[in-house]
């Protein structure tokens, strides 16, 4: 972990309570040992190592527990509809591009309702960070399976077990065209600030795809114990990059990787826009 | 990139001897009860074992002397109720 954090400046812990909107809401409406929690914390780390002001830094999200993490963070903030995130981010980034725009999503609002806007957000590889947190269910309308479900695994929609194929959503991201794709869990919470650190200062679309833990509905229906008991279950079945790439398929049911698992240099989308405009304006 | 997460930190700081010297200082930690919500992480992942829970789950900081200042309770407190007194 040496290259992102070189502009590191020197970090207090209580710096996180810095980045705080003031009386706004805390302790959050989030449950006990939510890992949505976890991801705001990281987020503010790497914020502040990368040295951003507060007023250089948008976040936008759509709907879902994952979703209100605006609401508490002091950074200029759309709280949007449901799935539509990443194109009010897009607008944002467009007109105001020298702006860091972060864009918090879930499992169901980037892959189901909002599936759409984030295959054309990576295919256009505009310069906005998703931190999609994936926690195989939709929290807050009730335990409902979502496209991340895996096969099998239950939810107040699936009682009898997923009958469907689940979405791997950092294939789906590189396919479609995203320059930056990296995966990790809430329990690698310091991993979790390098990597978020790398996606922001990353020049293109970078997905974020964070592991995290639905203990009140997702692991309750599959009998996966508290927050505690699935911290350590992404903590066993988490394996570094490096080392899944020699391990065989059959070794890999189960886990899955962490790491930057795809990072390309590819035109961005501002620049060939701003291209473009500059020699339809040359050419008056 | 290193892939190690505080999986390995974990094992690292286990096996450290403690360089903070707690005694007459304050405690090592501050810890924000109207925020802690009792999730129990912190006093699960700590190496050290240096919280214990009080009545209602939450953590009060039972072997101070213990604490390595390893970052692993606050960078794990979804609450922001953690804070160290010395990082
Ligand atoms: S319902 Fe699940 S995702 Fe929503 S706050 Fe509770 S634990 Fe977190
Ligand atoms: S910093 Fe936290 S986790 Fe680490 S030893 Fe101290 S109390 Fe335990
Ligand atoms: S991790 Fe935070 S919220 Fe959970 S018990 Fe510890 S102090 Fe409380």
């Amino acid at each position: 972990m040496t290259t992102a954090t070189k502009n590191k400046k020197s970090q207090k812990s209580s710096v996180i309570l810095d980045y705080l909107r003031p009386n706004k809401g805390m302790p959050s409406v989030w449950c006990a040992g939510c890992g949505n929690g976890i991801v705001m914390t990281a987020i503010i780390r790497a914020v502040d190592n990368l040295g951003l002001s507060k007023d250089e830094v948008v976040m936008a999200s759509g709907i879902g527990c994952s979703s209100r993490m605006p609401m508490y963070l002091d950074f200029s903030a759309l709280h949007t509809t449901h799935g539509r995130s990443l194109a009010f981010a897009t607008g944002v980034k467009f007109a105001r591009p020298e702006l860091k725009v972060i864009d918090i999503t879930g499992d169901g609002d980037a892959l189901a309702i909002g599936g759409n806007h984030f295959i054309h957000a990576c295919r256009r590889n505009i310069d906005i960070t998703a931190i999609l947190i994936n926690n195989n269910i939709y929290g807050m309308t009730g335990g409902q399976g979502s496209p991340t479900t895996p096969s099998g695994a239950f939810s107040t929609t699936t009682p009898y077990g997923n009958s469907e194929k689940h979405f791997d959503p950092c294939s789906l991201a590189k396919a479609a065209g995203a320059s930056f794709v990296a995966r990790t869990t809430v329990y690698h919470a310091t991993q979790m600030d390098t990597i978020i650190q790398k996606a922001i200062s990353h020049r293109g679309f970078s997905l974020v795809e964070v592991i995290s833990n639905c203990h009140t509905y997702y692991g309750r229906l599959n009998r996966m114990g508290d927050a505690v008991a699935m911290l350590n279950d992404f903590k066993n079945r988490a394996v570094p990059l490096a080392k899944s790439k020699k391990m065989t398929e059959e070794e890999m049911v189960g886990k899955f990787a962490i790491g930057v698992l795809h990072q390309e240099e590819k035109t961005e989308f501002c620049d060939v826009y701003q291209s473009v405009v500059d020699k339809v304006k040359g050419g008056k | 990139m290193s892939d190690s997460g505080t999986g390995d930190q974990t094992k690292a700081e286990a096996g450290k001897k403690n360089k903070y010297d707690y005694t007459n200082g304050p405690p090592p930690l501050e810890i924000n009860m109207k925020w802690c919500k009792a999730c129990n992480i912190c006093i699960a992942l700590c190496p050290k074992e240096v919280f214990e829970p009080n009545r209602d789950g939450k953590p009060i900081i039972a072997r101070p002397e213990n604490c390595t200042q390893c970052t692993i309770c606050w960078v794990h407190c979804p609450d922001l109720a953690i804070t160290s007194n010395y990082k």
